[in-house]
């Protein structure tokens, strides 16, 4: 009987609901945390961040316009995905972040949980975030939280899943579409979330990833008009400062790591505007 | 507006070689149409598909594509053809032709507004003295089934208004039952009608079936004295494709070759990105040569397509990806 031949898995993007290679070919080789050979990666583009926020930007008002209760069941239906695919997470988690095997079950029910927490905002946050403001005359008047519209995320380049977990899902759940360049040493966990969203019916562009060199790829992302909002928490000050300045020119939204804190509603406020609305008071 | 040649390539360059005299084949029968139809050989439609994705890969560096983004907005005949136009539809249409982006007098005009016959004047009185041009899809556009009389009316009273070009669909029923003399009559008729007013033919190679009809068709259509032969009405699910286009310019170039005739070309239907114009400019590069790098003689049948050829050339000047609603819808 002969061997049975090796299936290797390759690593791809996930584009307005796709998994396509990257647009230029190229792909790199990404280690676990001890240097052995874990994945090749798609080494993703400029025209790759392009083609993601064109998918993103149509993806947002689709996205806005399902129920807030509806967008919680889908990122709910996220989680279930990732229970059933836990081991695989945790091991993926524990390779390229070098962890214990138990530690790094604990990052991914962390994960878990939090996405959870995420998809139980979804229909609360005008509640929390909105009000009724008192005004002179026989009108009500309301401010309520509207998405930022695309959201670009750097992610975290340590923590593999769950720094990806709390850049991405919050934006997702008040209603904005991100893309996010993910960990460019440690990406496999997030590809594999990605490819988990694809059964837990994300509408496609709602979350775009590309993988790649961060220094290549997040000044295109960073200066793209048509993103609205910009996370850089993976990014380090000095290359953060750069890419903070040139996001200035389209007047984007920008969040920067030291304020960061996923255990707060500070994730989910940083990409949403507010919108206050006139009603005549009826008889 | 930019009419200069533009070289998309340095080496391997197709040009049409002109005859030293011209052979206008002749054509009194519908026998001797037939005959000449024969005589055209076959299309190899996969070499065509090939040759036409090969061609689609080439890469344009940066001057050349600013180059040619400019030359593409000035070859747009921008087109709405809707049922909902209503004069200010056209109006904002016709100041958008005249002056593509407001923030920027370098953008050239584009090469004509392209409208339904009964808004013609109203487009007309628009544009003034510009540049701008007006063409009306005539001969009961887009399927071409009235009777004669009334197509030639329809063109007429196009022509009257004070439409620069018309559009004219082909019979395709007569076309696809064999009838070619028919074809040819209607198209010699509505020649006639036009006088010195451009006449484009359409093909609609969409429902044409094969290469080999789209080919006998633009012959059909360069006898009947068409200026430009056109790949489609964008009505149908079908529209123009880089292949079909491709064997319209062969066409071009071996009528050009044995009667010394230069007819022009217009891709129409289903052209949204800067990315496809930039294919079809090196197809017709390739396929034709330099002399047809010009609105007199290549055209992009589009609405959409003039805001992303703006966007793209504003991103080539800014260095960073643009909002798409920088500029008007339509």
């Amino acid at each position: 009987m002969s061997e049975r031949q090796e299936v290797r898995k390759t690593y791809k993007l996930l584009i307005n609901g796709a998994f396509p290679r990257s647009e230029s070919g190229r792909s790199y080789e990404v280690t676990s945390k001890k240097g052995t050979f874990l994945a090749n990666v798609a080494q993703g583009s400029r025209k790759d961040v392009r083609d993601a926020v064109v998918a993103a930007r149509s993806a947002q008002a689709k996205w806005w316009a399902q129920s807030a209760y509806n967008r919680g069941q889908v990122i709910y239906r996220l989680a279930e995905m990732a229970e059933s695919r836990r081991d695989e997470l945790a091991e993926h988690v524990a390779l390229a972040e070098g962890r214990s095997a138990k530690d790094a079950q604990t990052r991914v029910s962390r994960s878990i949980d939090r996405i959870v927490w995420y998809a139980g905002w979804t229909d609360k946050i005008a509640q929390v975030l909105g009000s009724s403001n008192p005004v002179a005359g026989p009108f009500f008047n309301f401010s309520v939280p509207v998405p930022s519209g695309v959201v670009g995320v750097v992610a975290a380049q340590d923590s593999s899943l769950e720094g990806f977990v709390n850049a991405v899902f919050a934006p997702i759940a008040v209603g904005n579409t991100v893309v996010v360049i993910a960990s460019e040493l440690r990406p496999t966990p997030s590809i594999l979330l990605g490819e988990m969203t694809a059964t837990a019916d994300f509408p496609a562009g709602v979350l775009n990833i590309v993988t790649g060199y961060t220094g290549e790829i997040a000044p295109t992302l960073a200066a793209h008009e048509d993103v609205d909002g910009l996370d850089l928490g993976g990014v380090a000050n000095g290359f953060a400062d750069e890419l903070a300045t040139s996001a200035a020119a389209s007047i984007k939204r920008v969040l920067r790591a030291h304020e960061y804190d996923a255990t707060s509603l500070r994730g989910l406020r940083a990409f949403v505007e507010t919108s206050t609305v006139w009603h005549t008071i009826g008889q | 507006m930019s009419t200069a040649p533009l070289r998309l390539v340095t080496s391997d360059e197709r040009s049409v070689q002109l005859p030293s005299r011209t052979r206008l084949p002749v054509v009194e029968s519908e026998a001797q149409l037939r005959a000449l139809l024969a005589s055209l050989s076959g299309v190899d439609a996969v070499g065509a598909e090939a040759r036409a994705a090969k061609l689609a890969t080439r890469s344009l560096k940066k001057s050349t594509k600013l180059a040619a983004l400019d030359l593409a907005i000035s070859m747009v005949d921008l087109t709405t053809l809707e049922g909902a136009d209503t004069p200010g539809r056209i109006t904002s249409l016709c100041v958008k032709a005249i002056r593509p982006d407001p923030r920027d007098a370098n953008v050239p005009s584009v090469a004509a507004v392209c409208v339904y016959p009964d808004l013609v004047a109203h487009a007309r009185s628009v544009l003034g003295s510009s540049r701008v041009k007006v063409a009306a899809v005539a001969t009961a556009f887009p399927s071409g089934r009235a009777m004669l009389n009334v197509k030639l009316l329809d063109v007429r009273e196009a022509v009257a208004a004070g439409a620069d070009e018309i559009d004219m669909v082909i019979d395709r029923g007569a076309f696809l039952s064999g009838r070619v003399g028919q074809v040819l009559d209607e198209i010699l008729a509505v020649k006639e009608v036009c006088g010195s007013t451009h006449l484009k033919v359409i093909l609609e190679t969409g429902e044409l079936m094969t290469y080999d009809n789209v080919r006998r068709a633009s012959w059909i259509a360069m006898l009947g004295g068409a200026d430009f032969i056109k790949t489609s009405t964008g009505k149908v699910t079908v529209s123009s494709t880089l292949p079909a286009a491709l064997v319209m310019l062969e066409a071009v170039r071996d009528f050009a070759e044995t009667t010394g005739q230069l007819v022009g070309v217009k891709v129409a239907g289903g052209i949204r990105s800067a990315k496809d114009a930039l294919r079809y400019l090196v197809v017709v590069n390739e396929t034709v040569g330099a002399a047809w790098l010009t609105p007199d003689r290549f055209r992009f049948g589009a609405s959409s397509l003039l805001n992303d050829l703006l966007m793209q050339r504003l991103k080539q000047r800014r260095g960073a990806y643009v909002r798409p609603d920088e500029f008007s819808g339509d």
